[in-house]
This record gives structure tokens, C-alpha cells and sequence, in this order.
């Protein structure tokens, strides 16, 4: 941790084939490749279930992110792309996913995923991505009723906790704990723009807070956006949150506080679960099995 | 009658000495940990310079973002207010300031007396701001002072997401690595701040003449595309940086002679 050059804001890079399960040549294989500013996802589906994932870092090249997250979902699975019947782009990059049949916006897959993940029961959908935030209401079928996203503003996103990461010399994915580490919650950072927050913080350390302090102001401010952005589309039960930041327990923690209400529990990722972060994929792959089905229908 | 204006902005602290409506003295200061101290070092520069010791003042008035810290201060002056006094004392038939600082970019309509009308700020997002150029002269690996001239030189500009300091950061590394060329990202930052910048302007309505001050008025990548945005060209005083300091020095001119009467 005391390394000097270390890179706090770098998350793991991982894939996953999921216990228990296998394929065979009558199988109906479909992928769904998501491509966002910060990470890559790709997630296969046999026969409509998860199968396995591969989540990467994105690179400046969108085709070769999306190429890398693929690969990645393949490795060790004994599948190869020519095996994948249909594959789904979306995200950011979506547009550049060279070997995707079809793009499908994020909105759309996330709605989907949280729904595969979760259930039916599932009515907001809160995607906290690296570069955007996303409110969306659907459905029991997991269809989009209506949203509303910031795309223009670092506040609150992936991207905007890496700079504190950094900035904190604490490794981004202990951040959520560190920031819970307090006695009492302090009173938010008054500027929500990351670059006048990342001032403001300096700050405050400067005056003798301690980074556990600093970090719970800003999540809590970073909250208290989200948050509104959920009230604004409107709140309805049950609330879920995918993407990166679904795993900062610092954040899901303090908007249940805001909001009032429980959010559906995270998966167990990190065991054997699905990863709240490959909703959008997972999605992706699941409107590629229905899109094959609909073409050899005719 | 001597008085004294004090600027103490996020970035630097302004100090300007007026003796019976003329500057005798300007004097600056970087505002550092302690804007206090950094007021009382240029204070003092600017009376050596006039020749005039803190007791021949006879009133200081500050303004900024840090204004609760000055020193000596004898009044407060808004930010707004200071602008439009000091520019119509400059430039009469200014009606229209955009006063962009490190922090913060300001528009003001004001009448032929320098009297503030309204105005609209934006205070929440370093995308609009000094702080955006710095930043990505930063990603570019370019002095502050050579961006303005290394966007002149381009033709068009890169596409980049400019809405936000965070994100345009990233965006201009990975344009780097593409190897586009730097001038073309260079404007592309000066355009998207001139966009913003713009669109707060016509939420006054124009007013000829429009005058721009604050530090950021020295830039002239940032001139050229703020004069291409809003089709006009812009007044750009002398000391533009100093206008915030010296508006606070004319009121407290009428404020001491208010008080005489």
C-alpha cells in the first residue's frame, strides 16, 4: 500500500465460468458485449442462463475492448466465437463492437440483467457506471417505462470515485468500508464537480479530518445525487443497483438511508453469484437469445 | 482620497490603490494556504510602489471568494458589483462583463454608471472556469501559457467530452495516444468552455459592448473562439485580472464620499 506509483483507482480485472454448468452442440449460445467508458464487460448465455463473464479494463481502443472482454468470457470455457449464435453490443462503445449482430442501448440491457439477475419484482434500477448515472423504471418483464441519466457531469460516477481513490492513497475497492468507518456521518462536501470536491477535500484533510471523514462527506454527497435522481424518475420498490459502483457498500448504504428503503441484496460475486456489474452484458446476451429465436422463426 | 480594492480569488489575491479617481498602484499575490497573509504581502507591495503607507488609506474594501479573509478591510464588495463599476470606469459603453477566474465565470449587464443590473454565475462545475484550461494543459503535457497559441494554430477541433473537467482528462489522454494533434485538441477545450460560457451570456441577453476580464481574458485560444461563438469581438481592458480589485477600490471611493456628505 505504501508503494509510491501504486494505482488506487484500479479495480480487478476477472472472469468467471459459473459452477455446475455445461454446454453441449444443441445448445443455443448468444453473447452480450458491453463496452463502457471505464471497464469492458462480456457475458455468455446457454440457452438464455448466465454461463460465464469476463469483465477488463477499457482500453482508448473500443473494437479491441471489446474483443479483450469476449476472450475473456471465453477463456477456459472450450467455446470459441464462431460458436456464439448471436452477440449483442451495448454500452458507450457499442457502436464499436465489431463482431456484435446487433446494438442495443445500455438502458435497455441494464433493465434486462437487473431483471435476469433479480426477478421480476424488480421496478428501479439504479446503473452507476464509470461515466454516467442512471435511473430506470421498468417492468416485471424487465422492460424500460422510463429514465432519466446524467452524462454530462463526473459527480457521483465510477469515474469520480477513482479520482478520490487516488487522491486518498486508498485502494478503490475498500473505499465503500472506509467510508462507513466514521462515528457520525459529516456533513457533505458542498461542491458536488469532482475537480472543485477533489479541492475542497484537500482541504479538509489539511484542517485534520481523517480520510475516513473526508471519504463519507463526499459518498454522502455523491448519495445524495443519486438519490435524487431515483426520486425524480420516481421510486418504486423493489430498488436495485448494478454497474461498478453496486459494490461500494458506501454508497448503497447511505442512499437506502436517503431514499428510505432497502435495496434488493448484491449477489454473492465474489463466491459463486452473478456480478451486478455484468447486468448490462447479461442483459445483452439475453436479447440475443430472443433476437436469434425471432430470425430462425422467420 | 486615497483607497485601496483587495480581489481575493481561489487562485491569486489583486490589490489596487486609487488616488482621486486615478490607479496609482496595482500589486498581486499568489493566494496560497493563508489568502489572509497573501493580501497583507501585496497590500504592502502596492503601497511601496505608490509610495504610501497603510495609514494614508482611507478606506479598504474587499471582494472574492475568499472576501471574509482580507485584511484591513473597512467594507465588502460583491463580486458582480465590483465588475461592472470597474469596467464602465474603463470602458464607458460597457454593458455586458464575462469575468472568467480560476473557479468561477461570471456574466453581468450593468447601466452607464456601472451599476449592476443582473447577472448569472457559474460556481458548481470547473468545466466553464480557469480550472478546465489548467487541466487539460495538464493532460496535454503543455505550459498553461502555450495552450492559447497551440489552439490558434488549428484549423478544427478534436471531438472531445468537454461538459466535464473529470471526463475530458481522460478523454484528451486517450486522443494522445491516438495521436491527434494537440492543437486540435487544444481549441477543442477552449471551444467547449467558449460554449458554456456563451450560452450564460444569452441567458442575460447581449448588450454591446461586451467586455470580458479575469485572468482567463489573456488567453487568446480562449478569445478567438469565445469572439467565434458569439459573433462579435470582445473588449479586452488592460489588466484584466485586476478588475474585480480595481471596482472594489472606485466603491469604496463613493463609500467614503458618501459618508463626507
Amino acid at each position: 500500500m505504501s508503494q509510491p506509483n501504486a494505482e488506487f483507482w484500479r479495480w480487478q480485472e476477472y472472469h468467471r465460468i459459473m459452477p455446475n454448468k455445461k454446454w453441449t452442440n444443441k445448445d443455443l449460445i448468444t453473447a452480450g458485449v458491453d463496452v463502457g467508458s471505464v471497464g469492458s464487460k462480456a457475458a455468455i448465455m446457454v440457452n438464455g442462463e448466465a454461463y460465464s463473464w469476463g469483465i477488463t479494463r477499457t482500453g482508448s481502443n473500443s473494437p479491441e475492448s471489446a474483443k479483450k472482454a469476449l476472450d475473456y468470457a471465453l477463456q477456459d470455457t472450450g467455446l470459441r466465437v464462431s460458436d456464439l449464435k448471436y452477440i449483442v453490443g451495448t454500452g458507450y462503445g457499442r457502436v464499436n463492437v465489431p463482431m456484435a449482430n446487433k446494438a442495443i442501448t445500455e438502458i435497455a440491457c441494464h433493465a434486462k440483467g437487473a431483471n435476469y439477475i433479480w426477478g421480476p419484482s424488480v421496478r428501479t434500477v439504479l446503473d452507476v457506471g464509470g461515466q454516467d448515472i442512471k435511473a430506470i423504471r421498468i417492468d416485471e418483464t424487465g422492460r424500460v417505462v422510463s429514465f432519466l441519466m446524467n452524462d454530462k457531469c463526473a459527480a457521483g460516477t465510477g469515474r469520480g470515485m477513482e479520482v478520490f481513490a487516488d487522491l486518498l492513497k486508498i485502494p478503490i475497492e475498500e473505499i465503500g468500508d472506509i467510508s462507513l468507518k466514521v462515528e457520525k456521518e459529516p456533513e457533505p462536501v458542498s461542491c458536488t464537480c469532482v475537480a472543485f470536491a477533489k479541492t475542497e477535500a484537500m482541504g479538509l484533510l489539511r484542517k485534520g479530518w481523517s480520510k475516513e471523514k473526508v471519504l463519507a462527506a463526499y459518498t454522502r454527497a455523491m448519495a445524495v445525487r443519486m438519490a435524487n435522481l431515483i426520486n425524480r424518475v420516481g421510486l418504486e420498490r423493489e430498488v436495485v443497483v448494478t454497474g461498478g459502483q453496486s459494490k461500494n457498500i458506501g454508497i448503497v448504504s447511505r442512499i437506502e438511508i436517503i431514499l428510505g428503503v432497502k435495496t434488493l441484496p448484491m449477489p454473492k460475486w465474489r463466491e459463486n453469484g452473478l456480478d451486478p456489474m455484468v447486468a448490462g452484458a447479461l442483459g445483452a446476451a439475453s436479447f440475443a437469445k430472443s433476437l436469434y429465436e425471432k430470425a430462425q422463426k422467420g | 482620497m486615497i483607497t485601496a480594492g483587495m480581489d481575493l480569488g481561489t487562485q491569486r489575491v489583486q490589490v489596487v490603490i486609487v488616488k482621486d479617481g486615478v490607479v496609482v498602484s496595482r500589486a498581486t499575490a499568489f493566494s496560497g494556504f493563508d489568502p489572509t497573509k497573501a493580501a497583507e504581502q501585496a497590500v504592502e507591495e502596492a503601497l511601496k510602489k505608490a509610495n504610501l503607507k497603510l495609514t494614508d488609506v482611507n478606506h479598504f474594501a474587499s471582494t472574492g471568494s475568499a472576501v471574509d479573509m482580507a485584511p484591513y478591510a473597512n467594507s465588502k464588495v460583491s463580486m458582480m458589483g465590483a465588475d461592472a463599476k470597474a469596467s464602465v470606469y474603463l470602458i464607458p459603453n460597457a454593458r455586458t462583463i464575462i469575468d472568467i477566474g480560476a473557479e468561477e465565470a461570471r456574466a453581468v449587464k450593468c447601466d452607464e454608471k456601472g451599476i449592476m443590473m443582473d447577472f448569472v454565475v457559474n460556481e458548481r462545475c470547473a468545466a466553464g472556469a480557469g480550472a478546465f484550461i489548467e487541466a487539460m494543459a495538464r493532460a496535454l503535457e503543455v505550459k498553461m501559457e502555450d495552450m492559447g497559441p497551440l489552439a490558434l494554430k488549428a484549423e478544427r477541433a478534436s471531438p472531445i467530452n468537454a461538459s466535464c473537467v473529470i471526463f475530458g482528462e481522460s478523454d484528451v489522454v486517450s486522443l494522445i495516444h491516438r495521436q491527434e494533434s494537440k492543437p486540435e485538441i487544444a481549441r477543442a477545450v477552449y471551444d467547449a468552455m467558449a460554449d458554456r460560457v456563451s450560452s450564460m451570456v444569452h441567458r442575460l441577453g447581449i448588450n454591446l459592448e461586451v467586455v470580458l476580464v479575469g485572468g482567463v481574458a489573456k488567453d487568446p485560444g480562449f478569445v478567438a473562439s469565445l469572439n467565434r461563438k458569439l459573433g462579435i469581438s470582445v473588449i479586452i481592458p488592460e489588466f484584466p485580472e485586476y478588475v474585480g480589485a480595481l471596482g472594489a477600490a472606485l466603491i469604496a471611493a463613493t463609500r467614503v464620499k458618501g459618508k463626507q456628505e
